[in-house]
């Protein structure tokens, strides 16, 4: 049953500061940015808060730029943002295919980076780019600023170190080297949700990230150090196979994600050879 | 055929009548209406798949809101239809997880959807498997000749079991309506396919008389038979509760309630045993059909009876026996869906006939154009094919069109596959249904041409602008002189529903008598001049059934229908190896369809049809667990976006029906049986064996 929305109260800060210190004194209040996970839950009645805290106005975040040889992506910079931008295509083209395959325009020109990350959905299809190019999340509360490794963000199903007085600012990418490979399957070739999702690096030190496939989106080391050591294909798909914990749900079958993350190991190697 | 060789508007791609409205965004959806005092409405569902409701507990503050159940049904509760034994709302039984128990109303949407209301309900034990269900709601048997001697003049027998799952309409616009207290009676506003249906079922609901009850269609937005059945349901919810409430009551389902509470397509499950000689030629075909019906009888019987004629395919063969049978299961009831029971059947009749090829060691073209139905070849019901028989034709040209035998010989052993159906689809009601129905048509004279006044309805198919073709031509007059009125139970005439690929060729059939009789009135005066000479004029006909057309219902025997089309679709496609993905790269129609009446729309259907069967091929899929639909939702119910579907070719071909207007066929629902049957034989060709569909990447995973 749909939320009824005349009781929620939405907060709207114009500064940073502004926003962190309603974050830390109003507490409960989620944020919002494009809204584009809110409404699923608004339209589904599964949306727990009732007061909201509209980060739209804060256009500082938005901004995509290079800090030395690392790259920023504001957390408000939408999927259009970074399909657009020079940066990204140069320094991450994974991430820039990772956000064309995100919803429709509509979708793209309203969701943001940040929402995305925040929102921790295991198919959330930039998360294993960020995982994959090992970045950096960057929280910043009234307290202060505090910069956590991806790898370590993520904690359980939709759980994440983020205090609940605390916003992601940034995503920090560091050089990335060797090839980039994106793959997303999903339930058709348009509007859909990740039924798989690679990212993956192809370096002396390769690196491969999952998403769909477990919890939490996952770094399979001991497929990565298997294909470093030169192992034979056969030997990555075992391995893969045993490192991510895919199920059954309404869009596909752990049977078939199991399978179809061996295929796509197989073809990114080939591929990026 | 003079009268055909002046034609101004037929076959010309003129204007629709309602484009602009549509495009500019002035047409009115029910959504759109608003009228003082009105409330919304709301219905609580039962939940549970089975058993018996023992109480309500309503636990939320009173005020403003109405409050309905069965005891305020003034007449019968039943949703009246072919059995009346849907009740419009639960008085003790409860067979699906989706009945209506208890009916809310408030003017405030959010108080009234914030309402809890709690059901104490004894839980029954459940069947959903309509192959362990022992109720059947209705059987078909259909025997031509001796099907055991066709077996013994075989030289090889093909077995299959083919499944179909269920298909959810995905109309753009959900069911809804408006019903309005008056004089006594009820107005009801509403997307509908058949406003006479929800005439008949509200007066029944009401026990008032046909005068006091007043349905009018709103603008539409898709139907696809999912507008067929369900809004006498929906009509009747806001109808009681408008009496109780006194004012207007809109109900207008979200998405979800849609996807989880109203028809669908019915699943099926179709065994063949097939005989065949060395040659190619069909000895024998044993069919049967069982179709999963849902939790009442809804329109299953004439679902299942179109089912079954369709199920040996367009194919001759003396010795056929077709046995069907419609099951109950404790699930949503599944309804009308464009194709009506032909798409299940010629899915399976399309597989078999390509395994048979592969057992055969023959190229599947020459399989089907051994044994296609010609002229004077009959059907497993004995119907004597004339010369608007084209099975041949289109697959000839399907064949030629998609450069079939060169791609079949190239793609083997690679990715590519390209597989081919060849179908047909009764136009009109079945047997003798368009003589029970009776229906009417009529012209009302205007200042300055005429007005059509039919109780069928535009839907987004175009029946406006054909019908106004029609009328055009007949009379002599231009095609913007031709209005149409809109659809008023109080105005219209009850012209039948608008299904079964009727509408254009039977009550256009019937506008165009009106048409021939309202210029012999006319003679030489101006329509104004008529008016002010005679005063008001309006032709009304009522459907001839024509003599040449004979049917026996008892024992499924002769003409099933006044005529066919036909079709022969060519899919191209190509398998991802690592994801099982599939990607349709072409798809070629070819349809013989009497007349195209409208070229752009006719073409429209065929494109609309052969997309929808795309999706019934490929991506959709009702996760039925418990009675009730999981994925009630276009997020996690996958239809085929526009980059899904691929580039359509079609091909339209003409061969007049006799007995139709300007020799026009049926077309809505003959593109819908062809693209599944072709998708899952080009997927064949790729070495993939696949007897279920919807052909999702897991189970070709598993065929794999």
């Amino acid at each position: 049953m749909r939320t009824a929305v005349s009781p929620l109260e939405l907060l709207e800060p114009r500064t940073l500061p502004e926003a962190l210190r309603m974050l830390r004194d109003r507490r409960p209040v989620t944020p919002l940015a494009g809204a584009t996970d809110l409404y699923v839950g608004l339209n589904f009645g599964t949306l727990n808060g009732r007061r909201f805290l509209d980060l739209s106005r804060l256009e500082p975040l938005r901004a995509i730029r290079a800090r030395g040889a690392s790259l920023s992506i504001g957390a408000l910079a939408t999927y259009t943002d970074v399909i657009r931008s020079p940066l990204v295509r140069r320094r991450l083209p994974m991430l820039a295919a990772a956000a064309r395959e995100v919803g429709g325009v509509q979708i793209q020109n309203r969701g943001t980076i940040g929402g995305n990350v925040a929102n921790g959905s295991p198919a959330g299809d930039t998360l294993p780019v960020f995982a994959a190019a090992e970045a950096t999340v960057v929280l910043r509360s009234a307290a202060g600023e505090r910069r956590v490794a991806f790898a370590e963000f993520y904690t359980g199903y939709r759980k994440s170190v983020m205090r609940d007085d605390e916003l992601i600012v940034a995503l920090e990418v560091p050089p990335v080297p060797g090839k980039q490979w994106f793959r997303k399957v999903g339930t058709r070739l348009a509007q859909a949700i990740s039924k798989v999702v690679i990212a993956a690096v192809r370096a002396p030190r390769s690196r491969i990230a999952l998403g769909s496939v477990g919890p939490t989106v996952l770094r399979v080391p001991r497929t990565e150090e298997a294909l470093a050591a030169g192992a034979p294909i056969a030997e990555a798909r075992r391995l893969l196979q045993e490192e991510i914990r895919p199920i059954d749900d309404l869009r596909s079958t752990a049977a078939y994600r199991r399978r179809v993350a061996a295929n796509l190991i197989a073809r990114f190697w080939s591929e990026t050879s | 055929m003079k009268r055909e060789s002046r034609t101004r508007s037929v076959g010309r791609a003129v204007v629709r009548k309602e484009g602009r409205e549509k495009v500019t965004g002035a047409a009115r959806y029910v959504d759109d209406v608003r009228m003082r005092g009105m409330l919304h409405g709301r219905t609580i569902r039962s939940e549970i798949a089975c058993g018996e409701l023992r109480g309500v507990r309503l636990e939320f503050d009173r005020a403003g809101f109405t409050i309905a159940d069965h005891r305020d049904i003034p007449g019968r509760n039943v949703v009246s239809l072919i059995a009346d034994d849907q009740p419009c709302l639960v008085e003790r039984e409860i067979r699906h997880a989706e009945e209506a128990v208890v009916l809310l109303a408030h003017e405030d949407r959010e108080r009234l959807l914030a309402a809890r209301v709690e059901l104490d309900c004894r839980t029954g034990t459940a069947v959903f498997d309509p192959l362990i269900s022992t109720r059947s709601f209705k059987d078909v048997r259909i025997e031509k000749g001796d099907v055991e001697r066709g077996f013994a003049e075989a030289d090889l027998v093909v077995e299959g079991e083919y499944r179909t799952g269920h298909q959810e309409h995905a109309y753009i616009e959900p069911n809804g309506v408006i019903a309005v207290p008056e004089n006594g009676g009820v107005v009801v506003f509403g997307s509908m396919q058949c406003p006479y249906y929800v005439h008949k079922a509200l007066t029944t609901l009401l026990g008032l008389p046909a005068a006091k009850v007043r349905v009018v269609q709103t603008e539409t937005g898709g139907g696809f038979g999912g507008k067929e059945e369900y809004p006498s349901m929906i009509a009747g919810h806001a109808t009681i509760l408008a009496l109780k409430a006194k004012r207007p009551v809109k109900i207008v389902y979200d998405r979800a309630e849609d996807m989880a509470a109203t028809t669908k397509r019915h699943p099926s499950v179709v065994r063949h045993r097939t005989g065949v000689r060395r040659d190619g030629s069909l000895t024998a075909q044993r069919i049967e059909v069982v179709l999963d019906g849902g939790a009442y009888t809804t329109l299953s019987p004439v679902v299942l009876s179109r089912a079954a004629i369709h199920a040996g395919g367009p194919y001759r063969c003396d010795h056929v026996l077709i046995e069907g049978r419609a099951m109950f299961t404790n699930t949503v009831p599944n309804g009308a869906f464009r194709g009506f029971g032909a798409p299940q059947t010629q899915f399976a009749g399309e597989v078999q006939m390509e395994r048979i090829a592969e057992a055969l060691g023959m190229d599947p073209v020459e399989l089907r154009e051994i044994n296609a139905l010609r002229p004077g070849d009959s059907t497993a019901t004995g119907q004597v094919m004339r010369d608007d028989c084209s099975a041949l034709d289109v697959l000839r040209a399907g064949v030629k069109r998609s450069d079939f035998r060169k791609k079949r010989r190239d793609w083997k052993g690679t990715s590519r596959g390209i597989g081919l159906s060849l179908f047909f689809h009764g136009a009109g009601f079945t047997g003798a249904g368009e003589v029970k129905l009776a229906s009417r048509a009529a012209l009302e004279l205007t200042e300055t041409g005429v007005r059509i006044l039919t109780g069928t309805t535009e839907m987004g198919q175009g029946q406006r602008t054909t019908h106004a073709q029609i009328v055009a031509d007949a009379m002599g007059i231009p095609y913007d002189r031709v209005e149409v009125a809109p659809v008023d139970t109080a105005r219209v005439p009850d012209s039948g529903p608008t299904v079964a690929s009727r509408t254009c060729m039977i009550v256009g059939g019937i506008l165009m008598e009106c048409a021939r009789e309202m210029k012999a009135k006319l003679g030489k005066l101006s329509p104004r001049a008529y008016l002010q000479k005679h005063g008001p004029l309006v032709v009304e006909k009522q459907y001839r059934h024509p003599e040449d057309i004979v049917w026996d219902d008892v024992n499924y025997k002769g003409d099933a229908y006044g005529t066919y089309g036909w079709g022969c679709e060519v899919a191209e496609i190509e398998v991802d190896p690592d994801t099982y993905e599939v990607r349709p790269l072409k798809l070629t129609a070819v349809v013989e369809i009497g007349k195209a009446i409208h070229p752009v729309l006719a073409a429209g259907q065929v494109e609309g049809g052969a997309a929808q069967g795309v999706g019934y091929a490929l991506f959709e899929d009702c996760a039925v667990r418990d009675g009730r639909v999981a994925n009630h939702t276009l997020t996690n119910y996958i239809i085929p976006t526009s980059v899904d579907t691929p580039p359509i070719d079609t091909v339209i071909l003409e061969r007049p029906y006799r007995h139709g207007p300007f020799g026009a066929k049926g077309i809505g629902e003959l593109p819908l049986d062809g693209a599944a049957p072709a998708i899952v034989n080009a997927l064949r060709h790729t070495g993939r064996d696949l007897r279920a569909i919807p052909a999702t990447p897991e189970r070709i995973m598993e065929a794999t």
